[in-house]
């Protein structure tokens, strides 16, 4: 029997949280498993901090999570790894984003953006830490470092096996497909 | 075949399935997509925005009686707004079945109160039902519908956010076609004229005791036999909470249809376990009710009754065990508060309005409500839908009678306007106070995700419609002095706020641009002229004044140590306000 895994997926409203999380419970649902997935929409979603969490097993319940209880964090900006650290099992894994977003009081110079805060969280916890903005960079669109990360959650997770390439296809555009294929192999890799 | 679907999501399936012809809404988060998924039904459903919920209740009731099935959808505090045709619809019942959907948000992600309105199916006296995942909401929607039609009752249907935006697996249906019922003019029915009230009131006591056989017959009320040591009652979301910390360990009488409970379900339930526990987000629904059948029971003595519930706070508050977790110092984490957008049209509105002195902003339901945050600090209430005209009102008078010098603004949106606002605004006028009503016209419902009203020129399935007018409307309700002003233009703001002090009668400013994220429509395209290019800073020429900074644009950043500001061109849209408010014309519009 599958435990059920709990997958917390965090950022900023706007870098596409949502869309990875959908493709990763795409493929958790083709794979077999029973999935469940929660997000938030409304004010949240202006700018402010945003997570979506994914829970995977053979019969899975509660949609969300408490603190102590998820088995691997993704963080698509550097300090919101830190607010959410709390959520994750004292042996989980972060995959972590050493991208940077300063937030409204930092933007106008009333706070500072924490100094350090990747190495906090290497100290803390089992970290993989993805440059997907480099990444997505070189790959010539800012917009997938999403997928980038998704695909190093996939690696993290031990999820290689599913077939992702259809999942991502089912889920973007067209247009976007090879794009996002090669950032997810990117993010695979850099694991 | 099964798809992973939110609530929402299965509850337009469930919908589309049981075969309903009608339905109506007004967004709110979490309710939005549940009209955007059943509009794609062009075919087989009319599916409308209706102005605010009060008529999307009153359009589907009327679709019921008419024969149709019916559903109209709403956040939990739209039913505050929609309580009037509520209750006398508890009176008169249905013809075609009828089920009104309650999107309750505990731990208030997008909302300004966090009320429970199961209470409103015991207070109007109708059937509820609450499912705890996506498949039991599908399937839900299709029994409430046999229950509304079989009991003569409207069902109301009690989501909460995790449930409407949680997904999980649903089995995908074929849709049953069901025919109208005829429509026979019946007076002792729907003329609720006092003595017609008086005898449907006999009828719905004598309703509420055949809903609660049903309640103890039904299989959406089951009961799990485990250990017998710990009995759980629980319902919705909060059930699954439960089966996650206690899994086989306790047994469950799980509550699907909740008003009126099953009582004699749970007295059997509780002669057979030792202890119980009522799991239940927010208020003690159940467990009030449980308890006055003078059974024991855990609840709300352990369980808070505010905010979110999640499997944390149940096995912490029932069983003491804490998860472990990792120690850090949380402190040093800068918090991030939502903001408005980059080239978001209110910025420039409340950067001026925060200037006035003297001044009292009666703000409202919206993204604008953000114009009374950090930096732009210019909102001194929001309440409810509309009630940013009326509370002005309210002050202006006091203000009037007694000479004091301060002045109110009100601020309200568009959609807001269509809601409620329209009808202050009319106290404005008729009972004579001078306030300046500003309406945010972004051409579009903003905060809920960018849904038509009846100013956008379409219908939410894509018909072109007639274009509410505001200026015309606004004239119509009697104000006499009327502006329509670009927000994006200070001086254009500047003015109309000069002019508008100066009026000793009520007068109102129409703030017109798009939201920074609308995709335009026809019309828009038309109206609209957007310069392109985006806004750069001169890092010789700026001083570091920081008063591009105290705009509040997520676009613009102040490094401490060059003391200068510098344009994220991947955010920026080139909305010029910050060109505008620099004092030494270092920003400028460069590119394509």
């Amino acid at each position: 029997m599958a435990e059920t895994k709990s997958v917390l997926l965090v950022g900023v409203g706007g870098q596409g949280t949502i869309l990875a999380s959908k493709i990763l419970s795409a493929g958790l649902v083709e794979a077999g498993y029973d999935v469940k997935m929660s997000e938030i929409h409304g004010m949240a979603q202006r700018g402010g901090s945003v997570s979506t969490q994914v829970r995977y097993g053979d019969e899975v319940f509660s949609p969300i999570i408490g603190r102590g209880e998820a088995d691997v964090l993704v963080s698509f900006e550097a300090m919101e790894a830190l607010r959410w650290l709390e959520y994750l099992k004292p042996n989980g894994k972060v995959v972590v984003n050493d991208y940077k977003i300063p937030s409204a009081p930092i933007l106008m110079g009333k706070e500072d953006y924490p100094e350090g805060v990747i190495d906090i969280i290497k100290s803390k916890s089992n970290t993989s830490v993805i440059n997907a903005a480099n990444i997505a960079e070189e790959l010539g669109n800012m917009k997938v470092m999403n997928i980038v990360l998704l695909g190093a959650l996939v690696k993290a997770m031990d999820l290689s096996d599913i077939d992702w390439e259809k999942a991502i296809k089912d889920n973007v555009k067209e247009k976007f497909v090879d794009i996002n294929l090669k950032a997810f192999q990117r993010g695979m890799d850099a694991v | 075949m099964k798809k992973l679907l939110t609530g929402n999501e299965a509850i337009a399936l469930g919908a589309y399935e049981a075969g309903i012809h009608y339905a109506s809404a007004y967004p709110g988060t979490p309710s939005t997509e549940i009209l955007e998924e059943l509009a794609r039904y062009k075919e087989k459903i009319i599916a409308e925005w209706a102005p605010n919920e009060k008529v999307a209740l009153e359009s589907a009731l009327g679709a019921s009686i008419f024969g149709a099935r019916s559903l109209a959808a709403m956040k939990h505090v739209g039913l505050n707004v929609a309580a009037d045709p509520f209750f006398t619809a508890g009176y008169t019942g249905v013809n075609g079945g009828m089920v009104l959907i309650t999107a309750d948000d505990p731990g208030l992600h997008s909302s300004q109160n966090e009320q429970d309105n199961r209470y409103y199916a015991k207070f109007g006296k109708v059937a509820m039902i609450e499912p705890s995942d996506s498949q039991e909401a599908k399937d839900m929607v299709k029994i409430a519908m046999e229950i509304s039609e079989e009991f003569d009752t409207l069902v109301l249907m009690r989501l909460t956010t995790r449930v409407c935006h949680s997904k999980s697996l649903v089995e995908v249906g074929e849709r049953k076609e069901v025919p109208l019922k005829p429509y026979k003019k019946n007076l002792m029915k729907y003329y609720v004229a006092p003595a017609v009230a008086k005898q449907l009131h006999v009828k719905v006591e004598e309703r509420l005791k055949r809903l609660e056989k049903f309640s103890n017959e039904t299989d959406l009320n089951y009961i799990e036999w485990n250990d017998k040591k710990i009995g759980i009652i629980s319902s919705g979301i909060a059930y699954q909470y439960a089966k996650e910390v206690f899994g086989n360990n306790a047994s469950y009488l799980k509550l699907g249809f909740t008003n009126p409970l099953p009582v004699d379900k749970i007295k059997k339930f509780a002669q057979e376990v030792e202890t119980i526990y009522v799991v239940e987000e927010l208020e003690p629904f159940i467990e009030e009710q449980v308890k006055a059948l003078g059974i024991d029971c855990i609840g709300k003595d352990k369980i808070p009754n505010i905010w979110e519930l999640n499997p944390e706070i149940v096995e912490k508050s029932l069983l003491g065990n804490e998860r472990e977790t990792i120690k850090y110092d949380k402190s040093i984490v800068v918090n991030r508060p939502p903001t408005l957008c980059a080239g978001c049209p209110h910025r420039a509105f409340f950067y001026e309005l925060g200037k006035r002195k003297n001044t009292i902003i009666t703000g409202d339901i919206g993204c604008y409500t953000l114009g009374g945050a950090e930096p732009l600090n210019a909102m001194d209430t929001t309440i409810c839908m509309g009630a940013s005209v009326s509370l002005g009102h309210g002050m202006e008078k006091l203000i009037n009678k007694y000479n004091d010098d301060r002045r109110v603004v009100s601020v309200i949106g568009d959609s807001t306007f269509f809601h409620s606002g329209m009808t202050s605004l009319l106290d404005v006028v008729y009972n004579k106070s001078n306030t300046i009503t500003c309406i945010l016209d972004n051409r579009v419902t903003g905060m809920t995700g960018h849904q038509d009203n009846p100013g956008t020129g379409y219908t939410l399935q894509g018909e072109t419609t007639k274009m509410a007018n505001i200026p015309e409307i606004v004239k119509a309700l009697g104000v006499e002095h009327v502006r329509t002003i670009n927000p994006l233009k200070l001086n254009e703001l500047k003015e109309a706020f000069d002019w508008a002090y100066d009026l000793d009668e009520p007068s109102v400013i129409i703030s017109r641009w798009p939201c920074a994220l609308k995709r335009l429509s026809e019309y828009d395209k038309k109206e609209f002229k957007y310069v392109p290019g985006v806004c750069e800073v001169d890092q010789e020429k700026c001083i570091g004044c920081k008063m591009c900074v105290n705009t509040g644009c997520p676009a613009i950043y102040f490094d401490k140590e060059t003391k200068k500001s510098s344009i994220d061109e991947v955010q920026c849209v080139g909305c010029e306000l910050c060109m505008q408010v620099c004092p030494v014309k270092a920003i400028s519009k460069v590119g394509e």
